[in-house]
């Protein structure tokens, strides 16, 4: 198995998410820049992790969604190869399009850096099937731009289809109908504001995230 | 070419930002201002070939987020 982290001038959970992927899967993730124009060949997973990919400028994630390692990125997506985007890495989706909907500033204007209470929405997917439907977990949040907006046909059509992963049990920032983590079409793409890669271990506040991965990797494994 | 593309959210779609302008302003005294939204000014010098096609496409492509802000060209001489 091979799996990936990818880098970009600005993102600050790029190691979190190599040490959670390497501890769950038990191999090295390759990391990768966002310059690079190509992946490595034979990925399996790939991580886009929290940050601040190039100041926010513009808008969160709207840089980063048009740089080179990008293109690449939404190929390897539309080939079915499964991608995480946590935090910085979902407003990088949602601006790449691969994801619907877009990361607007939070309801209260500050920034939120707290654990919050999560509910599982859709416990079937390829990235919560080791979690069971409607169990509250624990997992933090970190974010300045994670109020999740997406016209009420679009959020219809999420809801219809289970591509709501998780929803905020209590709201903490504005995101329309309490949304945490969508999926695309092909359930293959997971875009969240909460980290799961900062809830892996009982000692440093809790392991909620930790399924997160084995339910990815396992599934990686299986095939 | 000199050119501004003003771009705005889309009516419908909450505005923290202008809401806590929009409060500021009536702290500081002022009456009958009914809403204020919040915008971002992008000024551009560009080949004079440009064509409107490819302004449109920079805006879609990069200077807007489509799902939530419309923008609007303006060619300043």
């Amino acid at each position: 198995m091979k799996t990936a982290v990818v880098t970009f001038p600005g993102s600050n959970c790029d190691r979190d998410m190599w040490v959670a992927l390497r501890d769950v899967s038990g191999k090295e993730p390759v990391k990768v820049w966002h310059g690079d124009a190509d992946l490595p060949d034979g990925l399996d997973f790939i991580a886009l992790p929290g940050g601040f990919s190039y100041g926010d400028y513009l808008r969160s994630g709207a840089m980063a969604a048009n740089s080179p390692i990008m293109r690449s990125v939404v190929t390897a997506a539309e080939r079915g190869v499964p991608v995480l985007g946590v935090c910085n890495g979902f407003q990088v989706l949602t601006e790449a399009q691969l994801l619907p909907g877009a990361l607007m500033r939070n309801a209260a204007q500050t920034f939120i850096c707290r654990t919050v209470p999560l509910v599982v929405e859709n416990a079937t997917s390829l990235f919560t099937s080791a979690y069971s439907k409607g169990e509250t977990i624990h997992i933090p949040v970190a974010h300045h731009d994670g109020n999740y907006f997406a016209d009420d046909a679009t959020l219809d059509r999420l809801e219809g289809e289970g591509r709501v992963a998780f929803r905020y049990a209590e709201n903490c920032n504005g995101s329309r109908r309490d949304i945490a983590g969508v999926l695309n079409a092909k359930g293959n793409v997971l875009g969240m504001m909460p980290h799961p890669e900062r809830a892996i271990e009982d000692d440093h506040g809790g392991s909620d995230g930790r399924r997160l991965f084995e339910s990815v990797i396992g599934s990686l494994v299986g095939a | 070419m000199k050119v501004r593309i003003h771009v705005s959210l889309k009516p419908g779609v909450l505005d923290p930002q202008g809401r806590a302008v929009h409060h500021a302003l009536e702290g500081l005294g002022y009456k009958g201002v009914e809403d204020v939204r919040i915008g971002r000014l992008v000024e551009m010098d560009v080949a004079d070939d440009t064509t409107d096609a490819a302004l449109d496409e920079m805006c879609q492509k990069l200077l807007a987020n489509m799902v939530i802000e419309n923008y609007r060209i303006e060619k300043v001489a």
